[in-house]
């Protein structure tokens, strides 16, 4: 998502000084979208995990913000720079794939090598317990993946693409990140199909051997009570 | 409206082209985005996220939950003043579109309090207004060529295949889980039968037995 509404949407007029209102007015409205993306708060110790589900050979980029409330001014301010966050990535066979302490802002990325689960994780990494005074931390998170992972200005500028040529460069990745989504598909069908096949296999099995064991037990039964009433002269 | 004199002249114009400006930008679909998170929600635990949102946004909460139990969970948007817009106990999946007709932080929260001890995986896919366009000049007066509209159109629709696919792995994950739960549960119940049948049928034996060694009463033979 990266939001280049540049200070040159709407053409000054030659002739008026608007164009400098005009940017900063922009300027505002740009900076003030640009922070807003879906936050939520997290504990001192807490650590909130996020799940990926994707194809291999994914790029997932990351952006984190913190702010910490600051009860003498009631507001959320900007975390101080010794706050950091703690992430870990975790591939589907849980080894770690990244492990590394950011600011109180931060930008992580990884790239997925085999399909499947991932799951980044986010804590703190305050030892003072006193430093969020009991209250909550303000993380904003926003989690890009496949091609919208892509900034394709900076792609434009390195390889100086037109803007119709930009523009097919981002449906050619859209297709492939399709692409490579269905080829995930295909073998996780395939795994669904195993599971239920297995499942099939074994009710099968066991509804033979049940049949076998009553069969048995019940004709060890008679013959132990015969016996038994025999000997006791019962019978 | 033109008043003699250059700096009226000016001020009533720089008036008249503020004006315009404001009415352009509230007009103007601010870039907004999509956040799309999957996440877990242990038992008892409820989870809210927030989002500023301009007013005149139009948004769209979409969830669905994959894992756990029996795949539902509650949830509940409220908009800056505490209004409930949405609320549904015990979903398993909903879309919900609203236009924001406030400023301010909107919350929702997904909530598992219902449950004791399963925790679900909950996915949600939150838009706010449109997505943000490829250039800086996309709100350019001239037209767009028939090439660049024809590939904007083809964006449109492959966002909307990637849209389904996500809907699609996410409903197989859910019937890849129910199946892998199916599959634990007949393993189990299969061991757990063939102990519970073989101590049953031994026990009665054994029972039957006891019943005679003690007194010499004559029973009909009670067959099992």
């Amino acid at each position: 998502m990266a939001v280049e509404l540049g200070v040159r949407v709407v053409r000054p007029r030659p002739g008026t000084e608007l164009g400098v209102v005009m940017r900063s007015l922009l300027l505002l409205l740009w900076l003030g979208t640009r922070g807003s993306a879906l936050y939520f708060h997290i504990g001192e110790t807490e650590k909130k995990c996020f799940i990926e589900e994707i194809p291999d050979e994914t790029m997932v980029i990351g952006n984190y913000r913190t702010q910490l409330y600051d009860k003498q001014r009631e507001e959320y301010q900007p975390a101080t720079p010794g706050l950091g966050m703690f992430v870990e990535v975790k591939d589907p066979e849980d080894k770690v794939i990244l492990a590394r302490q950011y600011g109180s802002e931060g930008r992580f990325t990884f790239t997925s090598h085999t399909p499947g689960e991932h799951q980044i994780c986010l804590h703190s990494n305050s030892t003072k317990f006193s430093l969020f005074a009991g209250g909550m931390l303000r993380v904003h998170l926003d989690i890009q993946v496949g091609e919208h992972a892509n900034d394709y200005a900076e792609i434009a500028a390195k390889d100086k693409l037109s803007e119709l040529q930009l523009r097919v460069r981002q449906l050619v990745e859209q297709v492939e990140q399709i692409q490579k989504e269905q080829n995930y598909q295909r073998w996780r069908e395939e795994r669904f199909r195993q599971t239920s096949e297995s499942t099939n296999q074994r009710v099968l099995w066991w509804s033979i051997l049940q049949t076998l064991i009553l069969v048995a037990i019940g004709v060890w039964q008679m013959r132990h009570l015969k016996s038994f009433f025999e000997a006791k002269k019962l019978v | 409206m033109q008043r003699p004199g250059s700096a009226l002249r000016w001020a009533a114009a720089a008036g008249r082209w503020g004006c315009r400006l404001l009415v352009l930008l509230l007009l103007v679909p601010r870039p907004g985005g999509a956040s799309e998170i999957t996440f877990e929600l242990p038992d008892n635990a409820k989870q809210c996220f927030y989002e500023d949102i301009a007013q005149g946004t139009k948004c769209t909460l979409e969830f669905q939950v994959i894992t756990g139990g029996h795949y539902d969970v509650d949830c509940r948007l409220e908009d800056p003043d505490g209004k409930v817009l949405y609320k549904e106990m015990k979903k398993q999946y909903d879309s919900f579109t609203f236009t924001a007709s406030k400023n301010g932080t909107y919350k929702f929260c997904f909530s598992n309090e219902f449950s004791t001890f399963t925790h679900k995986t909950v996915y949600f896919d939150f838009q706010v207004g449109e997505d943000p366009p490829l250039f800086p000049s996309e709100n350019r007066v001239s037209a767009l060529t028939q090439m660049e509209s024809a590939c904007v159109s083809i964006h449109e629709a492959l966002k909307s295949v990637i849209d389904y696919q996500t809907h699609f792995r996410l409903r197989e994950a859910q019937g890849r889980s129910r199946a892998e739960d199916l599959n634990t549960r007949v393993a189990y119940w299969s061991v757990g039968e063939a102990l519970i049948l073989l101590v049953v049928s031994i026990g009665q034996v054994f029972l039957l037995k006891s019943f005679f060694s003690d007194k010499r009463t004559t029973t009909t033979r009670v067959g099992s």
